[in-house]
């Protein structure tokens, strides 16, 4: 093996070399021909939300190859880039990878999306960093109160499209309404973000279900992750609950579901937000998962279809199925969705290498997209605007386990699909 | 009836948390090491069970069998190739050691098995119960505490009846004379830290069967499992078992007066006992 010295004639010409590279190499793209817009995008990958974001690499891949043409506006053609990161479920490590993505990869647009743990973090840097910003899949209320959104004044740069508890609150007693069971109601909140918005008794659940005349049995918040129910169980007992409901995460759930099977708590409906949307969730569950209910945001039964690709509601579920073998998502639609309306802001926006004209863009949106309309002009509060929300019930379907549309007032676009079945 | 209810659910759940310190206490005891990743062994002994039981399509419990002995083997090669080195007079370069190891465990597992949260199918087990007197108890909880007394019993009459249990207390008691009596203090260390393992073990299969995990929950665990410890009193296995039920009790019956109080509780009553007892209810040796 010969050994390389570096002499000073050596290191002379080598220098030479590396500083005239660049000059004689002709760069195989074209400046400025056609610009390249850049999209963070936000989503937790990994950790306890995973589920949420199950549908990431179908979706992203479908919107790259649609992107893939590039976008025109105002006759100028612009490669879309998406770039994403993983929040690892941690709103701290969300906050981080969005910042980096403001600042280090010069984001024009970030979008976010799946529970406040990923969606506010997210929003509150793209406010301060004056990025425009779109969201979604988390209830509109945990998003604008839990940024300390105030009415009437909202927020510079960022928007939100999803339902909020009002829809929930309405699908609920919609689905418990004709069954006819006794309006007593278990609360199960944890002490997190959606938790705590539900919870309210000003702007969550208690105020409604009172007026509705439901009695809610609210124990108090819990930690997430507790290794213990049996107290929630007991007071359950004790006030005759037929109903349960709440929001709570996956393994919480699984905790206190197992438990009441053991301390011989055998409630007529479950209804848990959040914890049941999953069917990998349900079927960890087995047979217990069996008849045991949720807000239903979209589902292939859904009428619309994507303004991007033109598909329906079944062929992006059925898509997704056969791509990876794994039953449909609700947040697939969403994810979809995201991109839809990002694709919409590009193509409307006036200038696009202006944030303000993205923002403005943004926020005059009337679109169509394969969950509903997302039109910023009539939502709810500033920055907010609302898809329909049904309300679903897992039923066992020859071998697997099918999320069954059974109360729809407030959409009836939203076909039925099946019937409340009480767990005993 | 719903107080009595919560004291006995409490009970069960010290069983678990009972299982998490054993395996502390013992490392404590025989060599005066802090085993700060011991958490994320826990997490190790539930995933390992998780990989044996989906290879296997065996029941978790019978899992056991293959994993107890495998965390037993690395616990020994763990003690004689890294530990052993850092043991002196000094009780900080092993509290490092474990400290680095307890990072090092937690982002392996996170390489290998990704963040998200699993947990160990045992069917009909996780919902059974069983009416004592009125109130419903779990055969899980119930199982998990029988084990947990069985495993403290079994590791005290390994201390007092068994040579092997001599040996550790002679290398406890002073590890220079047990020396010069023919005991290889090294050799000693390992076992005591393969049979730690081998109850980590049992802890972690009963939490991966109990409730969802994921790479990161061990740190919350070894937090229960120091406190147990420590209520119990340092070096004593029967008053880990006690601390360990004091800090279930305090939390389910912190829960009853309000579910946000369930975890304050119990670190509340940990502090209380702290204050008033630095060295634990128990303390067989002095910390």
């Amino acid at each position: 093996m010969t050994k390389t010295t570096w002499t000073r004639r050596r290191f002379l010409s080598a220098s030479a070399a590396t500083i005239a590279a660049p000059a004689i190499l002709t760069s195989t793209r074209a400046y400025a021909q056609s610009p390249t817009l850049r999209v963070g995008h936000v989503s937790p990958r990994t950790g306890p939300l995973a589920s949420f974001a199950e549908a990431d690499d179908y979706v992203l891949d479908a919107i790259s190859q649609r992107f893939a043409a590039g976008i025109e506006n105002n006759g100028k053609t612009y490669n879309v880039e998406i770039i994403s990161k993983d929040s690892q479920s941690n709103p701290n490590r969300a906050a981080e990878v969005a910042a980096d993505l403001i600042l280090g990869d010069e984001v024009d647009i970030i979008v976010a999306a799946s529970t406040p743990e990923t969606v506010n973090p997210v929003s509150d840097q793209a406010e301060i960093n004056e990025v425009p910003c779109i969201t979604t899949d988390c209830p509109w209320q945990p998003y604008f109160f839990g940024r300390n959104g105030v009415p009437g004044e909202g927020f510079q740069n960022t928007y939100h499209f999803f339902w909020g508890l009002e829809d929930v609150i309405g699908a609920f007693l919609d689905m418990w309404g004709p069954t006819g069971v006794s309006k007593t109601v278990g609360g199960l909140f944890p002490n997190d973000a959606d938790g705590n918005a539900w919870g309210d008794p000003e702007l969550g659940l208690p105020k409604p279900f009172a007026e509705a005349g439901y009695d809610l049995i609210d124990p108090g918040r819990y930690q997430p992750l507790s290794d213990d129910f049996s107290n929630q169980i007991a007071a359950f007992k004790a006030a005759g609950c037929e109903i349960v409901t709440g929001n709570m995460i996956p393994p919480d759930f699984a905790t206190f579901w197992a438990q009441s099977a053991q301390q011989g708590f055998a409630p007529k409906i479950v209804t848990i937000g959040k914890a049941l949307l999953f069917p990998s969730v349900i079927e960890s569950l087995g047979d217990r998962g069996d008849g045991l209910s949720s807000e239903v945001w979209w589902s292939p039964n859904h009428p619309f279809n994507s303004s991007l690709t033109g598909a329906s509601s079944k062929e992006l579920a059925d898509g997704f199925t056969a791509a990876t073998g794994r039953p449909w998502t609700q947040p697939i639609g969403f994810k979809h969705a995201l991109f839809e309306v990002v694709a919409d802001v590009v193509k409307r926006a006036e200038d696009l290498e202006d944030p303000a004209a993205i923002v403005s863009a943004i926020a005059s949106t009337n679109l169509n997209t394969i969950v509903g309309n997302v039109d910023w002009s009539t939502g709810p509060i500033n920055n907010v605007t609302k898809t329909p929300l049904v309300a679903g019930q897992w039923q066992r379907d020859g071998d697997g386990m099918d999320l069954k549309i059974v109360a729809n007032s407030a959409h009836p676009d939203i076909p039925l699909t099946g019937e409340l079945k009480l767990l005993s | 009836m719903e107080w009595v209810n919560a004291v006995v659910q409490g009970t069960l759940l010290g069983g678990l948390y009972a299982l998490f310190a054993a395996g502390l206490s013992l490392i404590f005891g025989v060599m005066r090491l802090v085993n700060i990743a011991h958490g994320d062994m826990i997490v190790l002994g539930a995933y390992l069970g998780l990989s044996v039981t989906a290879i296997l399509g065996i029941h978790p419990l019978m899992a056991l069998i293959i994993v107890v002995p495998c965390m037993a083997v690395i616990g020994y090669v763990l003690q004689r190739s890294i530990l052993n080195q850092t043991l002196g007079g000094d009780l900080l370069p092993p509290l490092l050691v474990t400290f680095g190891l307890s990072v090092i465990l937690q982002n392996a597992l996170l390489e290998i098995y990704t963040a998200d949260p699993q947990k160990m199918n045992a069917g009909s087990l996780e919902t059974a119960s069983v009416s004592v007197g009125g109130l419903s108890l779990g055969v899980l909880p119930l199982l998990t505490f029988a084990i947990a007394v069985a495993v403290i019993a079994a590791l005290q009459w390994t201390f007092y009846r068994t040579a092997l249990g001599r040996a550790f207390r002679a290398t406890s008691d002073n590890q220079e004379i047990a020396q010069l009596m023919g005991l290889n203090r090294r050799h000693i260390f390992g076992l005591a830290m393969a049979l730690a393992l081998g109850v980590t073990a049992i802890a972690g299969i009963m939490l991966g069967i109990r409730t969802s995990f994921d790479p990161s929950i061990g740190g919350g665990r070894l937090i229960f499992g120091f406190e147990a410890v420590i209520i119990g009193g340092l070096g004593n296995l029967w008053g880990t078992l006690a601390g360990g039920v004091i800090l279930g009790v305090a939390q389910t019956v912190g829960a009853k007066i309000d579910p946000g109080w369930q975890l304050l509780a119990g670190h509340l009553v940990f502090l209380a006992i702290l204050a008033v007892r630095p060295n634990g209810l128990f303390p067989r040796i002095s910390g």
